[in-house]
């Protein structure tokens, strides 16, 4: 097709997924965006969020975390601490998570920085079991 | 006869160590292989990130950002990165060394030195000498690209709020399997990226930032600072199974020449013994013959 656009999803740990797709959306700084062939070259940061592209007609999630992504006519590369396929999910870690991290909240003052990284983490953890319940 | 009692049990002393090296050595070796292979996929994320940080610093002013706010170095801190477990050879006691005589010669230029530990060896070493700001301990055996997030986010606030000027990592760069050489590196303020080469003129594209250069110039060198510290928690962890590996080889080498060399000893003492009591019963019959 010609209507194709290279997307890598590239992580610390490993290559997460290099392909052909028709269409992406990543979670922007600035708001969610989606990208198809021939965008004009952008650079964006990637907050925590749900990823998605449609690969020969499938649609694919991916909860991502932090990073940015680049945006060129042809190609998508985005670079995230971390990546995860909806599939691969592990849904209990994601549920321990979020109770720890609200658990946390709830003792902390909203000053502390410590209250800005608990929410961070439950952030992550609800996008995790939201994309997860997509599958 | 005793002394051939000992020599036994010796031995089988020296040959249940080296049933122990030999093992350490094995464990030392997945685990350098798989320390290996993570090094090997953090490549791709190494090199993109470093294109786009150029690309962004040739259109960017990066001198102006406060984590590159070049101070008089009068307050400094060092990372040490040690590995948590010892018997790697001189891997960790080599790193302690040039971090110490780096403290002693900042110290002699008058500045104030405090330590962040990464990793139980280093920690144990620098704890009543050296003023410890905080530490990481035991996280070697398992970590991510969180623990370099993590570091990052507790050594970044402090720069910024000038509770000190200049900050360095000491730590092991893994060479090959064999060879580890401790290494200082001056992590802020950050030595400024890219700037000097050229990049070619259909590889600059004129991007859209989005939400502004300035905000993702800030995201990306906090994003620099975490890929500097993973990558050396990367060597470290490779550096220190090659290590104890290489350690491990040369025990197991060592305790085979000592059990060739004791059942030389071995079975001279025990020929010397039959002898000794062959010549006893010659004698014996000899002296009962003549009477």
């Amino acid at each position: 097709m010609a209507d194709e656009l290279m997307v890598e999803i590239v992580t610390p740990e490993r290559m997460v997924f290099t392909g052909k797709v028709e269409e992406i959306t990543v979670p922007g700084s600035e708001g969610e965006f989606g990208v198809l062939k021939g965008h004009a070259a952008l650079l964006s940061g990637v907050d925590i969020g749900a990823l998605s592209f449609t690969q020969e007609g499938k649609k694919r999630n991916f909860a991502v975390a932090d990073g940015y992504v680049e945006v060129t006519a042809t190609k998508v590369t985005v670079l995230v601490e971390s990546a995860e396929r909806s599939d691969m999910i592990d849904k209990e870690r994601a549920q321990r998570a979020k109770q720890l991290a609200e658990e946390k909240m709830g003792k902390l003052a909203k000053e502390d920085p410590e209250y800005d990284k608990a929410k961070a983490s439950l952030d992550k953890a609800l996008i995790r079991l939201n994309v997860a319940d997509k599958n | 006869m005793a002394a051939l009692k000992d020599i036994k049990r010796k031995i089988s002393a020296v040959q249940k160590t080296r049933q122990i090296t030999k093992a350490m050595n094995m464990v030392a070796a997945s685990k350098f292989k798989s320390a290996q292979m993570r090094m090997e996929n953090f490549r791709p994320y190494a090199i993109k990130f470093m294109d786009v940080m150029s690309s962004l610093a040739l259109r960017v002013d990066a001198s102006s950002h406060p984590l590159l706010a070049v101070r008089p170095a009068k307050r400094i801190r060092v990372i040490c990165m040690t590995s948590d477990r010892g018997l790697c050879g001189g891997f960790n006691t080599n790193l302690i060394k040039t971090t110490e005589k780096f403290i002693a010669a900042k110290k002699q230029d008058g500045a104030e030195v405090t330590l962040v530990s990464v990793g139980r060896k280093g920690r144990d070493f620098f704890r009543k000498k050296e003023k410890l700001v905080s530490e990481w301990v035991d996280q070697l055996n398992r970590f991510t690209m969180n623990l370099g997030v993590q570091i990052g986010d507790a050594i970044i606030p402090p720069f910024l709020a000038e509770e000190y000027d200049e900050l360095y990592l000491i730590y092991n760069e893994f060479r090959n399997v064999s060879i580890q050489r401790p290494s200082v590196v001056r992590l802020f303020p950050l030595p400024t990226i890219g700037q000097q080469e050229e990049v070619e003129p259909e590889k600059r594209l004129d991007y859209i930032y989005e939400p502004s250069e300035e905000y993702l110039l800030d995201k990306m060198l906090r994003m620099y600072v975490h890929v500097l510290l993973y990558r050396a928690l990367l060597e470290t962890n490779a550096g220190e199974n090659g290590a104890r590996m290489a350690a491990m080889d040369n025990a197991t080498k060592n305790c085979e020449e000592l059990i060739t060399s004791l059942s030389l000893k071995y079975n001279k003492a025990r020929q010397a013994a039959i002898t000794a009591e062959l010549m006893d019963i010659v004698g014996g019959t000899e002296a009962l013959s003549k009477s």
